[in-house]
Formats: structure tokens, C-alpha cells, sequence
């Protein structure tokens, strides 16, 4: 690589590297004073790119032009702040990560709102006027956009700042990030302080869209390519630090371009093709960024969020629930006789989502650590299985798999458990993607990304109906093993180490190898589970170890009511059902599971189980 | 007197046909996750459901067409699939569209025993190393696609070659079979460099900066959709086209050439479908129905769709059941009136004649069109039968 290309190179990253802090400030931002993980942002980052289009369409060239960019950013922003007044300000008292997963119902209902609207072929704006041509630097044409960007970056972080710094919203805004009761104490008006927030916040969002439009078309994949780097780049650089974020898109950014103008690279013998790491590297690069720093480049540590400490002490299984549980069970084994083969599939897939969300009930609920990534080891599980039932017997398969995913738990939980919060979850994430990005380009092993066919149970369980008696016989078992398991001395201890680890070490429990446990043992029932699934599919591809799958653990255990231990039960029933039932029925069925699942978050904001417990107990008071 | 017979009969076919149990198609497909390809493919579908049904149905059974979404996985795809045949018990299954997907429902329809015609899958997989008795596959596939470029790439006798390709099976195929073919047919010298990215994520600016560098004569591309935008663009501003021929699989299909509108890479070569320009009968009636229905040009996805639709009836009739054994024995050498003319489906790889449109990209009236193209077809591009008794494994 020559001097010039090189520096070439550095200009492409710095320029990729704006668009990504203008979309990572914003969510920082909101997840600094609202304590949101926002999985909408990218959709806000799309609507900006399809407003914009749609907007310069009618306002022409030139100054028209900017002014659409302007106007779209400010709708987006607007729009942010109506979601937040209307939607999500409800869930502020709600426990930990609920709000994810309500912010997730409206990924759904803006990406089937946008199809709507827009329609499904991709939208190529206009170049933007008096930047659509290039300067030769070094010899080379750069496209004038590109060095509008690169200079856009450091404007608007030095914008931020200013208004973080020298205002005094920016000052609410960073009493709030710091400590958000006291500053309501002190006589904030939160509610408009936090629609403030999501205003910018969002408006950044939109802007990032709209200044992307004449590099890319207004497309419908915006929001799920876009919203892992934002996260990614906001966690690097460090929760609610502009600066940081700012920082770690110019990394990100960088170390991608060059890993495209590398190309080729020979090291030691081998031939290494640099470019095929554009898949992960990202979240390599994040993955040392909190593993030599755990609160990223310029984070500092958080403090707990405000609701953490409301958690009550877990009592162990009434006789009653015990009893219930018997006589579900019953029921669930006299539906096997009875049921239509399809019920019995679907039962089946609930049965298995059901104890991966337990595996991952185990790991957030009692240990107090949420996972981004821990489909990684669902489908570590079910690849383990898939390659063992090529030379062994099924049952020896079912064995592999947990020990396999549970070692891959052991290595990752190493780095994981050191870390705390929404780091962890992203560390969590960052391993996962390595994983899956291993899994989906090593063809002569995995079968790359189309992955593994052939995986049927032998002939006397091929039937729904056997076959669903055996998970059903095996997920209880495993999920039995779980709840003894969380309240076992290991299951407080671990419970301890959530609630108090400074408290929890001085009574002699060796908090780290504790949580490291539990992650090991959650990796392994999530492999166990994954074993089954590929049974029950007959053929395993990477998506099982993608991001939306690890999504997908995290909605049936918030749904279903974290501190519950039927919660991942009842989510697993809600949100498959959900999914089969209305997929069948409309067209939008994005939309409707989405409007659902939001419905389902704002009425029962401690999961369904967890709701109904308060009901119950404030029924009987 | 005559005309009063035929209508009465006519009316009485369809009063038959109506009082008849429909044939049920259990489609599944990636709806949400592709809808610029499907929702096409879908009113193809449904336009050729809608003429066999005026014609008096199949078997004197009106065809009813049951759609799923199988969103994007292959997991929820055997669950979908399970439930088509389980509870709206259908008699065959089509459809799906990626790779991963398309062979998990494949190796499904192997084991449920249920015939199975993978519409729009391009992998190459589905019929040869993974291929399996209840399987069929419409489309030509990412090497026999490949192979419909090759003589112009030979034609260019370019030494250095930079190819560009999405990062998962399609474009690792693509990628693989034009190396393979071009060393097979210009022995000399020839070089090549490769950049992969991400599939919906390409980083325009440094992979377009990265071929400059490299200095290529000439560049093989596997890009589509918004990847395919951003790369031209980019390519277009930074004179990365400039003296330098490309090759675009799946360039001309409307899906992906008309969002780039007057940005059109003209003289690029490629593979696609120049609806308006094809004069053939059989495609002005499709044409002319398409658009009387929909008021609406027709895609790539429109043809695939009805196409395999028209397969299936075509299968039926042949056979006199729709019970999945017999279907199989029917499609050997089954030949389907398409938009694109007569295919033929091959007994020995389950896999049809179809085949594109090659031709290069040029401009007319601010919209991309393909020019001086052809037809290329499929038969002529398809592995020999040796070559498929060594890779394909037996029923």
C-alpha cells in the first residue's frame, strides 16, 4: 500500500466515521440521561434518509436542497420527541431493560410504517448541489461530499459540547446523566427535560440520515445495518460521552477502510484477505476497547440504574407453583395425544425458546448480567450438535452441545463478568459476532453462510408428536435443573453479587468466579437448547447465532417478566404465539407484533408474569 | 348455436370448478426481509393463479395459493413449512429465496416427502451437492449465470482482473465460478484481486479507492441492491469505470437497475431482464396481462413467480394427481410455457432451462435499459452429465 493510498484510505474512514458519530452522539445522549437503550435509533436514522427524499423531491436544488436536510433532521427529532412524551415516558419506573424491548416494538412498526409509505424499491436521492463533484488530492479525485463530512464530525461534536457545556439545558442535561433523582428533587421538570433529550437525540439521528442520502439510497435495511455500529461506537467510546463517541468512529471508521485497502495481506505463510474482516471488525475493535477499558475510551463508571435496588428477595417455588407446574406439565403431556401436529410444533418451539430464555433468565434475572450475544451459544449448541450427528448417535449429540457451548461460555464469561451493565451486554454482543462471523465464512466446516443440512432425529422420533414428547420431557428437566440450580447457596450467592458486590465479597463469596459460573451454565443450557432446535428443524444457519436471535431471548424474558420464574415460560408462549398467529393474517404483521409488543410492555411494564404477581398480592392486601 | 354450447359449457366448468376442492400451493417466502424482489414475484404469482383458475383450474380443481412469511430464517421457514402442510394442508410447497433458507426447506421437503420447486434460490447447492429427490429448482443458478457472462469476459481478453462480491454464498459462488471458468478458457496469465463485503453494507469509498489502487483491467462484480447503488456511484465520481470494462451479475434486472435511474452504468455487462424490449409472443401476452392486471411493469420476481407457478399446474396435469410421488416422476422432463418460452426441467438435476438476458447497460429517456441483448439459454450453460453424477447425490 502506497503513502497516497493510504492517506486516501484515512480520508474514506474519516468520512464514514462522521455519519457514525452523528448517529452515536444521539444515542448516547438519550442513553446517558434517560438510561434507554434505544434499538430504534437506526430507524430514526432510516425515516431522516426517506423524509429527505421524499422532502428534496419538492423543494428542488440548491438551497432547497439543504433546507430539506434541515427540515427532515427537525421531523425526525420531532417525531423523537412525541415517541418519547407518548410511549416511552410510561416506562421510566419500569425495571431495567424493558424499555429495549419496547424501543424494539417500534423498530418493527417504523420499518412496516416505511414499506407503507415509501414502497420496497431502494430511493437514490439527487448528489447534493454544489458538492457533487471531486478535488484531485495526491492525484486522486476525492469526492467533495466526503471532505463535507469529514469537516460536518467535528461541528457538530464541537455544537454538542457547546450546548452541553455552555447552556444551561446542557447543564440540566449533565446533572440529569449524573444523578437523574436528584435532579428531579431539586425541581427539574424531568418530563420536558427528557423529550428535550430525545429531540436532539433523534434529530441527530435524522440528520445522519439525510446527510447519508446522496451516498447511499433511502433503503429499508437502514435501520438493523446501521443501529450495531451505533451501539458499538457509543459503547466503545463510552456511555453518554460525546467525546469518547467522537473518538471511536474515527477508530472504527479508520481501521475499516484500511482493512478494505489492505487487501491481501501475507503474514507467516498464510494469505489473509483483510477485506473479509469488514464483517466483524468493528466489534473486534470494541471487544479491545472494553476488555483494556471497561467503561470505554472516556466513560466513566455508572452509577447503578435508579431502579436496580427496588428487587425484591426471590422466594423459592410456593407449593402452589409446584403444584400448578405438575399439573401444567400433565396437561402439556396429554396435549401431545390430542393436538393437531402443527400445535405440537409450535408447542415444541415454544418448549425450546422457553429454556433458552430460562438459560438467559439465570444470567440477567439471579446474576444481575444482561446478554446481547447469548444466542452465540444457542447456536454453538445446535452447530455442536450438527457435526456431531454426522459420525454419532443423537443422544450423544444432546450431550456434546451444552459442554461444547458452555466451554465457549467459560472462555468469553472470562472477559464478560469483569465488566458490568450495558458494557457487559455489549461485550457479550462483540463476542457473539465474532462467532457468528467465524460460523459464516468457514464454508468446509459450518457450510458458511447457508449452513448445515440433514440434521433429523432417527426414524422412531422423526413424528411432531415423538418428538415433541422428548423435548418436553427434556426442556422440564433442564428447566427443573435451572430453578434448583438459582436457588441452590450457588443461586444466592449469585443473587448477592447482583444486589451488593462489595457486601457479598466481605461474606466471603469470590463474587467474579461466581458470575463466571453463571455464565458458563447459562452458555451450556442455551447449547443444550440449541441441540434440540437443530433436531427439530433438521438443518441449522448462521442466523441462529445472529443478532436478531439474541433479540429474540431478550423479548421472552422481559415479556414474560425477569424476576419471574415462569417468565421466560409465559414470554416464549406470548411472543411465538404472537408471531405465528398474526403472521398468518395480515401482511404488515411486523407492525402488529411490534404494536403488540409495546402494547404488552406499557400494561405490563414488570413483564406479564411479574404484573399479575402485583395485582394479585395488591388484590389480597 | 355453437357459441351458446360453448358458453354453457364453459359455464358449467366453472361451476364444476368451483364446487371442486381447490389445489392448494404452500408458498413461503422473505417477504419483509426482500420485499423489492417479492412483492413482484407475488402479483406474478397471483396473475398466473388467476389465469389458470379463468381457464377451468387444474384437474378440474379451481388452484388456491396460501402465502407465508418465513422471516429471513431458515428456522422459522421448517416451522412454516410445517404448518402449510399440517394445517392448510397443501399439496406442495414453492418458494423461498435465500440460499440458507432455500436449502433448509429443501432438505425438509426430503424428509415430509413432499415435493418442493425453490423458485428463486440461486445457489448452486439446491440441485447439485445438496440435491435431493423432491426438489426442483426454476431459475439458473449463481454459476450457470456466471457462465452466460463468461463469453464477453473472454472477449475482453483483459489480463488483471479485480472482483468485488457480497460476503456470503452467493457472491463467494459467483466469485469462485468466474475464476474457475476464466482459467479454464484464457490460459494466459490471467490475475485476479478480490474484495469482499459485507452483503447491505458496503463501505463504497474504500472498496471503489481499493480497486483503483489495485489497478485492475477490468472488474467481475456480484453486487446488487443498495450495495450495487453505492459502489456505482462511488465508482462514477471517482472514475473508477473510466477505460475499464464490468461485469455485473444481475445488473439489468429491473429490482436493482431502475433505482439508479439516470446513473445507469451504461456499457456495463450484464445479466437481467429487458422487459420492455422483449418482443417474443409469448412474453407480449405476459406483458400485456401483467400490465392490464397491475398497472404496473413487470420485475424479475414477477416472471420467477408466475413461471413457477406455471410449473406446477403444468406438473399436475401431466401427472393426473397432485400426490407428491407422482409429481417427481412427472417433472422429468417436464416443459413449461414461461414469459421467457419453453424450459425444460432436467430429469438427471431437478434443475430447469431457464435462462437470462445478457446484454450491456446503456441509457433511454433517463432510465437504464439493456442493450444489444440476448437470450441466453439456460441448457447451454448447465455442468455436463458426468459432472453432475459425481457431485449430485443419488435419489
Amino acid at each position: 500500500m502506497t503513502f497516497s493510498a493510504l492517506l486516501l484510505q484515512l480520508l474514506n474512514g474519516l468520512a464514514s466515521a462522521s455519519s457514525l458519530f452523528l448517529l452515536a452522539a444521539g444515542l448516547s445522549l438519550i442513553f446517558g440521561v434517560t438510561r434507554i437503550v434505544n434499538f430504534a435509533h437506526g430507524s430514526f436514522m432510516m425515516l431522516g434518509a426517506y423524509l429527505a427524499y421524499s422532502l428534496i423531491g419538492r423543494l428542488g436544488g440548491g438551497v432547497g436542497y439543504w433546507c430539506a436536510v434541515l427540515l427532515s433532521a427537525i421531523g425526525v427529532g420531532s417525531l423523537g420527541a412525541l415517541v418519547e412524551a407518548t410511549l416511552l415516558r410510561r416506562l421510566y419506573r419500569a425495571p431495567e431493560l424493558l424499555q429495549l424491548i419496547a424501543t424494539f416494538g417500534l423498530v418493527l412498526i417504523v420499518s412496516d410504517a416505511v414499506l407503507h409509505i415509501w414502497g420496497a424499491q431502494d430511493l437514490l436521492g439527487p448528489r447534493a448541489p454544489g458538492l457533487g463533484g471531486t478535488v484531485s488530492i495526491l492525484g486522486h479525485a476525492v469526492p467533495q461530499y466526503d471532505l463535507f463530512l469529514i469537516a460536518c464530525g467535528p461541528l457538530v461534536w464541537l455544537a454538542l459540547t457547546a450546548l452541553l457545556r455552555r447552556t444551561r439545558w446542557g447543564l440540566l442535561v449533565r446533572a440529569a446523566s449524573q444523578d437523574r433523582v436528584m435532579t428531579a428533587a431539586l425541581g427539574v421538570d424531568q418530563a420536558r427535560l427528557f423529550s428535550g433529550v430525545f429531540f436532539v437525540g433523534t434529530l441527530l439521528a435524522g440528520l445522519a440520515g439525510a446527510l447519508q442520502l446522496p451516498r447511499e439510497p433511502a433503503n429499508l435495511n437502514i435501520d438493523l445495518a446501521v443501529i450495531a455500529d451505533a451501539f458499538v461506537v457509543t459503547v466503545a467510546g463510552g456511555l453518554g460521552s460525546i467525546s469518547g463517541a467522537f473518538i471511536a468512529a474515527l477508530i472504527i471508521g479508520v481501521v475499516k477502510a484500511l482493512c478494505i485497502g489492505i487487501g491481501e495481506l501475507t503474514l507467516f505463510g498464510t494469505t489473509l484477505d483483510m477485506s473479509k474482516l469488514t464483517l466483524v471488525v468493528e466489534f473486534m475493535v470494541m471487544a479491545i476497547v472494553l476488555i483494556v477499558r471497561p467503561w470505554g475510551l472516556l466513560g466513566r463508571p455508572t452509577a447503578p440504574a435508579p431502579n436496580a435496588e427496588r428487587r425484591e428477595l426471590q422466594q423459592p417455588p410456593s407449593r402452589r407453583f409446584v403444584y400448578g407446574i405438575a399439573a401444567g406439565l400433565l396437561l402439556l403431556v396429554a396435549t401431545g395425544f390430542v393436538a393437531d401436529e402443527y400445535t405440537l410444533v409450535l408447542l415444541t418451539e415454544i418448549a425450546l425458546f422457553a429454556l433458552f430464555g430460562a438459560s438467559l433468565q439465570l444470567l440477567m434475572g439471579a446474576g444481575g448480567m444482561a446478554s446481547f450475544g447469548h444466542a452465540a451459544f444457542l447456536g454453538a449448541g445446535a452447530y455442536a450438535a450438527a457435526l456431531a450427528s454426522r459420525v454419532l448417535p443423537m443422544g450423544m449429540a444432546l450431550l456434546i452441545a451444552p459442554l461444547v457451548a458452555g466451554t465457549l461460555a467459560l472462555f468469553c464469561g472470562w472477559f464478560c463478568v469483569r465488566l458490568s451493565g450495558v458494557y457487559l451486554a455489549m461485550l457479550t454482543l462483540a463476542f457473539a459476532q465474532i462467532v457468528w462471523s467465524i460460523v459464516w465464512q468457514w464454508d468446509a466446516v459450518t457450510g458458511g453462510s447457508n449452513g448445515l443440512v440433514g440434521i433429523w432425529p432417527p426414524a422412531w422420533l422423526a413424528s411432531p408428536q415423538a418428538y415433541y414428547l422428548l423435548t418436553l420431557a427434556l426442556v422440564a428437566a433442564a428447566m427443573l435443573l435451572l430453578w434448583r440450580v438459582s436457588f441452590s447457596t450457588f443461586g444466592y450467592a449469585l443473587r448477592a453479587a447482583r444486589d451488593s458486590a462489595t457486601r457479598a465479597a466481605a461474606s466471603g463469596i469470590d463474587v467474579r468466579r461466581v458470575r463466571w459460573a453463571a455464565f458458563a451454565l447459562a452458555g451450556a443450557f442455551a447449547g443444550f437448547a440449541g441441540a434440540l432446535y437443530a433436531y427439530a428443524k433438521g438443518s441449522i444457519a448462521p442466523e441462529i447465532l445472529a443478532i436478531p436471535r439474541s433479540i429474540d431471548g431478550l423479548v421472552i424474558v422481559l415479556l414474560g417478566g425477569l424476576q419471574a420464574l415462569s417468565g421466560s415460560l409465559v414470554g416464549a408462549a406470548a411472543f411465538i404465539g404472537l408471531q405465528d398467529t398474526v403472521a398468518r393474517h395480515t401482511e404488515y404483521w411486523r407492525a402488529l407484533v411490534g404494536a403488540a409488543i409495546l402494547a404488552i410492555t406499557l400494561a405490563f411494564p414488570a413483564g406479564i408474569v411479574g404484573t399479575l404477581k402485583h395485582w394479585l398480592r395488591r388484590e389480597r392486601a | 348455436m355453437n357459441q351458446l354450447l360453448s358458453a354453457v359449457a364453459v359455464a358449467l366448468s366453472l361451476v364444476a370448478t368451483a364446487a371442486a376442492q381447490p389445489v392448494k400451493l404452500g408458498e413461503l417466502n422473505s417477504y419483509k426481509t426482500f420485499p423489492a424482489f417479492l412483492e413482484p414475484y407475488k402479483k406474478g404469482m397471483e396473475l398466473a393463479v388467476a389465469e389458470i383458475n379463468a381457464s377451468g383450474g387444474v384437474l378440474g380443481r379451481p388452484l388456491e395459493l396460501i402465502t407465508r412469511d418465513d422471516n429471513g430464517n431458515a428456522g422459522d421457514a421448517v416451522r412454516v413449512a410445517e404448518e402449510l402442510l399440517a394445517r392448510e394442508k397443501v399439496d406442495v410447497l414453492m418458494g423461498t429465496f435465500s440460499s440458507a433458507v432455500g436449502l433448509a426447506v429443501a432438505d425438509f421437503a426430503k424428509q415430509r416427502r413432499v415435493f418442493f420447486l425453490a423458485a428463486e434460490p440461486l445457489t448452486d447447492k439446491i440441485v447439485w451437492e445438496s440435491g435431493n429427490r423432491y426438489t426442483f429448482r426454476l431459475r439458473p443458478s449463481t454459476y450457470m449465470q456466471t457462465a452466460m457472462l463468461i463469453p464477453d469476459a473472454v472477449r475482453l481478453n483483459k489480463k488483471r482482473w479485480a472482483i468485488v462480491y457480497p460476503n456470503y454464498e452467493y457472491g463467494t459462488s459467483a466469485t469462485a465460478a468466474f475464476k474457475q471458468l476464466m482459467i479454464a478458457r484464457q490460459a494466459s496469465g490471467i490475475e485476479f484481486v478480490e474484495v469482499a463485503v459485507p452483503l447491505g453494507k458496503i463501505d463504497a469509498g474504500p472498496v471503489v479507492q481499493a480497486l483503483l489502487d489495485a489497478k485492475p483491467d477490468a472488474i467481475f462484480s456480484s453486487l446488487f441492491a443498495g450495495d450495487l447503488a453505492k459502489f456505482v456511484r462511488e465508482g462514477e465520481l471517482r472514475g473508477l469505470f473510466v477505460d475499464r470494462p464490468v461485469l455485473n451479475l444481475l445488473g439489468g434486472e429491473p429490482e436493482y437497475l431502475d433505482p439508479l435511474q439516470d446513473e445507469a452504468p451504461v456499457g456495463w455487462y450484464v445479466t437481467g431482464y429487458p422487459w420492455s424490449e422483449i418482443k417474443t409472443p409469448e412474453h407480449q401476452r405476459f406483458l400485456d396481462a401483467y400490465q392490464a392486471r397491475y398497472h404496473d411493469y413487470p420485475r424479475q420476481g414477477s416472471v420467477v413467480g408466475y413461471s413457477a407457478v406455471m410449473t406446477i399446474a403444468t406438473a399436475m396435469r401431466k401427472a393426473q394427481s397432485t400426490a407428491s410421488d407422482k409429481l417427481v416422476a412427472a417433472m422429468a422432463g417436464l416443459v413449461v410455457d414461461t414469459p421467457f418460452g419453453k424450459v425444460t426441467f432436467r430429469a438427471q438435476d431437478h434443475q430447469s432451462t431457464m435462462g437470462a438476458y445478457v446484454g450491456r447497460l446503456a441509457l433511454k429517456n433517463g432510465k437504464g435499459v439493456m442493450a444489444d441483448w440476448k437470450y441466453a439459454d439456460g441448457a447451454d450453460y448447465l455442468p455436463s452429465d458426468d459432472w453432475v453424477r459425481a457431485h449430485r447425490p443419488s435419489d
